[in-house]
This record gives C-alpha cells, sequence and structure tokens, in this order.
C-alpha cells in the first residue's frame, strides 16, 4: 500500500448560494453560450451564423406584421405557461396543459355556437365562464382522482391530453362538422361577434397577458391562497398540521391551473392567430412547451415573461430564419434543445461546483486488485 | 486477518483532515488516532463534525484535504468498499438488514463465498458469535428481532466481513440501560481480541465507562485528546461545550392543577393494522411535565400525532378538559378555541415549511386569522424578530428560509411560534434531538417557564438522566402499552429500563 501515485481525484460539492446578481449574469452568459453552440451547429449546415441569427432578430422584430406574428406566439405561450406554474408550485406535475388548452377553446366554441346571436361583449364573456369553468373541471378531474385514490397526476393529466385531442375530432367529424365545407370535415369558423377585439393592431389577448401577469404575481406572494399552496408544495404534513384542508387546495389550485390554460385555449380560437376556427390542431404543442418555459421562468411571473418572449423569438425568428437560407423546419427545435440544455447544465453550475484535488492516492493499486 | 497486539503502527491516523459543505466548515485541520486493542471515544456536541469525520473514514464523504494512515499507511477511502478492503467497518444510526431473512443470511449476504448459499452458515455465524461472547440465535428473522438485537447482526457483520476497525454512531441511542451494558461488554471482547473501536457519542457516563482514550471535537476542530482514567465528566463538558456548565436542570415545583388531557383507552392502528398504541390511558395535569419514555419506535410518534389530530384513532377518547376532541382534525380542533401546541419529531417535514423563510413560518397556523384574501406578513415578521431575538436564533435575517439554519435554530423558531400561541398543553417529541447543550438548556427553561403559567407539558424523550431531572411523572411506552407511571423523584434510570424492556419479553413470548 506504499504505492504513491500522484493522482488528481474529482468530486462534485454543493456550493454557497450566490447573489442573484451573479445569478442573472450567469443565465445570461448561458444564453450567450448557447448561441455560440447553436452558431456552430449552424456553421456545420454551411450558413454564416452571424447572417442567420441576425435574421433570426429582424425577422421577428424588425416589421410590423412579423412583431405582430411574434406576438401570437408569446401571448398563449405566457398564458399557458402561468397556468402551469400555479400548479408546479404545489408540485403537483400538471402535464395536461395541452388537453386543459384544447379544452377551453371547446368550450368557448360551445358558448359561441349555442348563443350565437348574442351581443358581442357578452358573448366574449360567455366563452370565457365556459371556458374557465369547462376547462377547469377538466384538469379538477385528475386532481379529484389523486386525492380520492392516489393516482400520479404526471400519467393522468397526460392522458387527458389524447381525451381532448379526439374530442375535438369526434366534434369534427360530426355535430360541429360545417356543412358548408363541401364534405371537407372541418369546424364553422366563429361568429363574428365571437372573434376577440382588436387593440392596437393586433387581438387585445396582450391586455388579459398583462393582467394575468399582475395577479398572478400578487396571488403568489400576497394571498392566503398563494401561501396554502407553498406550503403544501413544501409539505403535506406540514400543510395538515397547519389545519389545511389539503385535498380541498390540491383541487382549488388544479382547478385554478386549468382554467388559466383553458383560458389561453379559449382566446386561442377566438384570436386572430387560427383565423377563429377551431382545429385539432389548435394548441399545437403549446401546452407542452409551457411546461419548459414554466421551469425556465422558475416558476416566477418575471421570468416566465422572459423565457415566453425568448422561446417566441427563437421560434419566430427561425422559422424566418430557415426559410431565407432554406433549411429544414428543424433547425429551430434543435436551437432551441441546445438553448434548454445549456441553461439546465449552468443551474447545475449555479447549485455545485467541482473540485479537483491532487493527492497521494492508491488508485493504482486498486486497479490492480481489481483485475 | 491475523491481528498483531504488538503492532506499532496505528489503526487509524487522521491528519489535517477538513471537509466543507458549502461554507460550512464541517471538519476543521482534525488529527485523531486509534490504536488496535483500544477504544476511542469521539465526544462532541451535535453538529460537531462527529458523523462527518467518520463517514470519511467509511467512504461515504471524501475529505477536501488531509491524510488518513491506516495501519501505517497513506490510503485513500474512496467508496465503502475501499473501506471494506482496509477493514474499516462502521455501525449506523439507522440499520441496514433485510427484515424477512435470518441472521445468518444478513451477516454472510454480499460478503466473501460463491454465487450459493453456504449450508454451513449458521453453524460459522454460531462460531464466530461465541467467539466474541455474542448472544445471537443465526436462525431468527431480523424482523422478529430488538433493536439491540438487531444492532449485534450489523457488528457480527463487519466481523465476518474481516473488519478490524470498528465505528458506532450513537450505538446506545436506541437501547435500554440494560442493553447498554450487554453492548459495552462485547466491545470490551473485542478490544481484547485486538480491535481498534471508535464510538460516537454524546453521553459523557458512557465515555467514562467504556472508552480508554476521548477525542474531543468542538465545532469542527479535534479539541483535545485526554485519557479517560485521567478525567472527569465535568472536564469533558467543558472541553466539549468551550466554556464551563453547569450540568443540572432546575426542576420548578408548582402546584398540580386541574385535569386538562385526558387520554382514555386509546388504541391505534398503522397502516398495516398493526397496533401500534394499545389501550393506552394516561392524565395531564396543569402545570406538570408528564415525559413520556420508552424504546423508540414504541408508539410515541403516533400517541403525539393521535392527541393532535393527525392520526386515525381506533378506539377511546381523547378529551380536553371535557371535550371530546377524538376524531377532529386540527382544523376543527383550533376552532373549538383550543390552543393546544405540538412540536413534532419531524420539525422540517410536519412542523415547518422548510423551503419557506421564518416569516412566513411564524403564520402557519394563524395566516387564517386575518379577514379577507390577503395574508398579513406584517404581524408574522414582528413575531419572527420577536422569536430570533428572545430564543437567540442564529440566522442571516428573518427572511432566510428555515432549511437553511443549523438544527437547534430551526427548532427554537418551531418552539418560539408554538409557544407564542399562548397554549394551554404543549406536546414536544423529542424536543432536543441534535441541539447542542446550550440550545437544549435554553429549550428546557422555555418548557419550565410554560409549566409555572399552568400549561401541561407532555415531553417524549429519549435521554433518561434529562427526563428524571427534567419532568414530574415519566410515562414509559412500551410495545405500545403503558408499562408504568412513575414519579420522577422516586424512581431510578434503572427501573424505567425495566419498564422499558418489561413487555418485550412479553411480546416476544405471545408471538412463539
Amino acid at each position: 500500500m506504499n504505492n504513491k501515485n500522484k493522482k488528481i481525484s474529482i468530486h462534485i460539492a454543493k456550493r454557497p448560494p450566490l447573489p442573484a446578481k451573479t445569478v442573472t449574469l450567469l443565465y445570461i452568459f448561458a444564453i450567450f453560450l448557447a448561441l455560440c453552440f447553436g452558431g456552430i451547429f449552424i456553421l456545420c449546415l454551411g450558413v454564416n451564423p452571424f447572417k442567420f441569427f441576425a435574421k433570426v432578430f429582424t425577422g421577428s422584430l424588425q416589421s410590423k406584421l412579423a412583431r405582430v406574428a411574434l406576438m401570437r406566439i408569446i401571448m398563449p405561450l405566457f398564458i399557458t405557461s402561468i397556468g402551469v406554474s400555479v400548479a408546479f408550485k404545489m408540485k403537483f406535475w400538471n402535464t395536461g396543459a395541452e388537453g386543459q388548452f384544447i379544452m377551453g377553446a371547446v368550450f368557448a366554441c360551445w358558448a359561441a355556437f349555442t348563443f350565437e346571436n348574442l351581443p358581442q361583449p357578452i358573448m366574449l364573456l360567455l366563452m370565457a365562464v365556459s371556458a374557465i369553468i369547462g376547462g377547469g373541471l377538466f384538469g379538477m378531474v385528475t386532481a379529484f382522482f389523486k386525492c380520492k385514490f392516489g393516482t400520479n397526476e404526471t400519467l393522468l393529466t397526460l392522458m387527458f391530453n389524447y381525451i381532448a385531442l379526439y374530442i375535438v375530432q369526434l366534434l369534427r367529424d360530426g355535430i360541429w362538422r360545417d356543412p358548408a365545407a363541401g364534405g371537407f370535415p372541418k369546424i364553422a369558423q366563429l361568429p363574428e361577434n365571437a372573434w376577440v377585439y382588436q387593440l392596437g393592431g393586433i387581438d387585445m389577448t396582450w391586455v388579459i397577458c398583462i393582467i394575468l401577469y399582475i395577479i398572478a404575481n400578487i396571488y403568489f406572494s400576497k394571498t392566503k391562497q398563494g401561501y396554502e399552496i407553498s406550503v403544501v408544495g413544501d409539505s403535506q404534513n406540514t400543510a395538515r398540521y397547519a389545519g389545511m384542508d389539503v385535498n380541498k387546495i390540491v383541487m382549488r389550485t388544479m382547478f385554478i391551473s386549468s382554467a388559466i390554460c383553458a383560458l389561453a385555449g379559449m382566446f386561442q380560437v377566438a384570436g386572430d392567430g387560427t383565423s377563429h376556427t377551431l382545429t385539432t390542431g389548435i394548441a399545437s404543442g403549446i401546452g407542452f412547451t409551457a411546461i419548459t418555459v414554466a421551469w425556465l421562468g422558475k416558476l416566477n411571473p418575471t421570468g416566465i415573461m422572459a423565457v415566453s418572449v425568448l422561446f417566441g423569438i427563437l421560434e419566430k425568428g427561425c422559422g424566418v430564419a430557415k426559410s431565407t437560407f432554406n433549411l429544414s423546419p428543424a433547425v429551430a427545435d434543435i436551437l432551441q434543445g441546445i438553448i434548454l440544455f445549456v441553461i439546465l447544465g449552468f443551474d447545475f453550475v449555479i447549485t455545485y461546483k467541482i473540485v479537483f484535488d491532487k493527492k497521494n492516492a492508491n488508485a493504482e493499486e486498486k486497479k490492480g486488485e481489481n483485475a | 486477518m491475523t491481528i498483531d497486539n504488538t503492532n506499532t503502527n496505528y489503526a487509524i491516523e487522521l491528519k489535517g483532515i477538513c471537509k466543507s459543505f458549502g461554507t460550512v466548515k464541517a471538519n476543521d485541520n482534525i488529527d485523531l488516532t486509534v490504536r488496535f486493542g483500544e477504544i476511542l471515544a469521539l465526544l462532541g456536541e451535535n453538529g460537531s463534525g462527529k458523523t462527518t469525520l467518520m463517514n470519511m473514514l467509511s467512504g461515504i464523504y471524501h475529505p477536501d484535504g488531509g491524510s488518513i494512515y491506516v495501519d501505517g499507511n497513506e490510503v485513500s477511502i474512496q467508496s465503502p468498499e475501499d473501506a471494506k478492503r482496509l477493514g474499516i467497518g462502521m455501525v449506523h444510526q439507522h440499520f441496514k438488514l433485510v427484515d424477512v431473512m435470518t441472521a445468518a443470511d444478513n451477516i454472510t449476504l454480499g460478503g466473501k463465498g460463491g454465487l450459493f448459499v453456504k449450508k454451513d452458515r449458521f453453524k460459522e455465524i454460531k462460531e464466530l458469535s461465541e467467539k466474541y461472547s455474542f448472544e445471537l440465535d443465526p436462525e431468527k428473522l431480523v424482523m422478529n428481532m430488538s433493536v439491540s438485537e438487531k444492532q449485534t447482526v450489523e457488528i457480527l457483520k463487519l466481523m465476518y466481513n474481516g473488519a478490524r476497525i470498528l465505528i458506532l454512531d450513537e450505538p446506545t441511542a436506541v437501547l435500554t440501560p440494560q442493553e447498554t451494558e450487554k453492548l459495552f461488554d462485547i466491545l470490551r471482547n473485542m478490544k481484547k481480541e485486538g480491535c481498534a473501536i471508535i464510538i460516537i457519542t454524546h453521553k459523557l457516563n458512557e465515555v467514562m465507562s467504556i472508552s480508554d482514550r476521548v477525542t474531543i471535537l468542538h465545532k469542527g476542530k479535534s479539541v483535545q485528546t485526554v485519557n479517560t482514567a485521567e478525567t472527569n465528566p465535568n472536564e469533558l463538558t467543558e472541553l466539549m461545550v468551550g466554556h464551563p456548565m453547569q450540568l443540572s436542570i432546575r426542576r420548578v415545583e408548582c402546584e398540580k392543577g386541574e385535569n386538562i388531557l385526558h387520554v382514555h383507552n386509546l388504541t391505534l392502528e398503522n397502516s398495516d393494522g398493526a397496533e401500534v398504541i394499545k389501550k393506552l390511558s394516561f392524565d395531564l395535569y396543569e402545570g406538570e411535565i408528564l415525559g413520556v419514555a420508552g424504546v423508540a419506535g414504541s408508539g410515541q410518534k403516533e400517541l403525539c400525532e393521535a392527541i393532535a389530530g393527525l392520526y386515525p384513532i381506533k378506539k377511546g377518547a381523547v378529551l380536553y378538559r371535557d371535550m371530546n376532541i377524538e376524531g377532529k382534525t386540527p382544523r376543527e380542533i383550533i376552532d373549538l378555541g383550543i390552543s393546544m401546541s405540538f412540536i413534532p419529531e419531524d420539525r422540517l417535514g410536519m412542523g415547518l415549511a422548510a423551503s419557506l423563510d421564518i416569516v412566513d413560518n411564524m403564520m402557519l397556523k394563524t395566516y387564517r386569522d386575518k379577514k379577507g384574501i390577503f395574508v398579513d406578513r406584517v404581524t408574522a415578521e414582528e413575531l419572527a424578530n420577536k422569536v430570533v431575538e428572545e430564543l437567540e436564533v442564529k440566522t442571516p435575517d428573518v427572511h432566510t428560509p428555515v432549511r437553511q439554519l443549523s438544527g437547534g435554530n430551526v427548532q427554537k423558531v418551531l418552539l418560539g411560534r408554538e409557544i407564542a400561541a399562548d397554549p394551554s398543553v404543549i406536546i414536544t417529541a423529542y424536543a432536543v434531538r441534535g441541539l447542542d447543550i446550550n440550545s437544549s438548556y435554553t429549550i428546557y427553561d422555555a418548557l419550565n417557564e410554560q409549566k409555572e403559567r399552568g400549561v401541561g407539558v407532555l415531553f417524549i424523550g429519549e435521554d433518561l438522566d434529562v427526563m428524571l431531572e427534567l419532568c414530574d411523572r415519566i410515562m414509559v411506552l412500551c410495545h405500545g402499552q403503558c408499562s408504568g407511571i412513575v414519579e420522577a423523584k422516586e424512581t431510578t434510570k434503572e427501573y424505567l429500563g425495566l419498564l422499558m424492556t418489561a413487555s418485550v419479553t412479553e411480546g416476544e413470548n405471545d408471538e412463539q
């Protein structure tokens, strides 16, 4: 055992919490680094990465048309992400935002088709209320099963996405089939009194986003319900100890979470982005992207806002850039993946440090023994 | 492996061992030696770095700096496998045994030998246990064993795997006084056989009775090593705490008041349908501290939670004055106007929300009191500041998540909040577990103060010496049954020990 080789051993240690300013700078650096890695990837495709990224920014921000299109990506994503984060704060893994989004759109359409002659403001209000109640209950069912039978909410909410998707298909091929479409299976466009008002050259969903941003901030940090969500998310035993009705809080919170996702669906179908028509592609993955956005935004409304904008620019900008440089549409997804990876990698750097220590180790000898 | 008693090498020599977790220096330049044929006691308050140091010897952590020598050779212990190869074995506070297997199978599991179970394993283990005069039936299933027997299996497992250097992490915490004596006999035998033994403890009388030398740790540093024969408990305390200390707890004499809590024929079942509390009846009066003693896992946790409305009651009644609170939720109990403070064993998992700050934790039970939809953080912050000041909680500020506080400070936050609620009954489970001596005495004083105010205190404890000094009466639980309620002044530790085990033998007879 006297074998004294100089060996370097590496281990991982938790680091003391860094100041908020350093953390922010690190994340900005992470985005920069992600762009560098993305740039290398673009270079491999034979395109100048500087020109590509320049196109990403100009393509998404330069013209008014581009900015409107960008907003249409950001708005539903932001609302849905806030919805998801309400449940996530409670450590209730709601992966069913996609389905809740779709059901919101379905219930909104139901209101519009059933009471088609209402004046526009009442119609919009009715649509929003049906989306909130219908979509909220659709999500609350999963919470009910969790509380009553201890089912796994991640799987159940995920499965509910398919139910929602196939309900739309059923409606499209059945009772809501548009007879004017000449045999083509589609749902009719919403009547004009069910369209969202225009404000500033775009539908006024953005006003809802701002209101929701303010309410979410207050709800999380100032209200009793927000406090209950934090406690239940921390420890259900502590919540019970404090005299909270855990099941009631779980169901209520899940109702709110899915109601917000459903509201996003209502504005999607009644807004300009989808030509006011319910299709099976109404959510097109927004509910899943929202999970990522909520996490990257650290379940904080401001963070979620920032990440939504970033994702929006990436998606819209890459869309423009890929057609300019004649690249595959998958490029945007790959770039998003790279950014995600680097940011999550930085999460590790922020929490842990790697320690190298040179030691007289008997590693050499151990190798001999193991052989 | 043959053991050479004349070996002049230290079994273990540690030089300048350092280990940090974040900003906390758990071990700071620690030196320690132990010879073969010697028992070294490692003494120190909770949080002084004893377990961290030993975990580095058993390969669970890796030191940031310093050198480890085993039998004279410098080594690097990267994993528990390395430790095993070097003959180092550790008995942890929580046993790592397979319940449904026999003692012999647990011992031979994962050890030397081929693919198949050896037929003569029972005989082999019998012989090994006789060599060190263990009392063990190799064919007994672990699930039918008492804590003390399980510990024996753990030690034998290490011996079977050729350990010559044994580390025991607070082995007596789960034992009755009688069982402790038995363990010490075993350790003395092993010492004669030439083993090196390190025993972690913070009980001074045990240090005096078992060890040859004592190394004292204080705030992560090795303060001194002394020969046990040349020291006394007072000197050890002074070294351990860093300043002289009066080691007695005052028992406040006050008039016993009215009956405030009456538990009648209480029976509790766990989720498997096994009875964890059987037909328990007792009374708690105003202005008294009723201690509850018993081996860990005798139903203490369930009893506390049942009274607090957090555990379903199978049969029986819990009366607060003359109100039956059986089957009521904590919310309903509060709504009845009953101010009962429960300081649970699992502080961060039940009493507090670990990721929230001190302010938010202060309003855990009172956040509903304010009308409207908003919480009142102003009052909570005032209370937080008051608790931090009065109980000397060490924290950067009141907005620090309680998870980042040390064990003693977490307990002070919890106790401070509960006392501030102006309770008439306090239930505390292991109130000083993991606390340093100073914090422990702060807690004892706080409880005595409440007693003087006429509060009835139910004190679940583990250190019998402390309970004898602090409590008025002591109830002993054994396998969920009350084996006796005695006046603390008129009883002895030995008698309590007998009560703690009295029905253990009964229980075993029933099973057979």
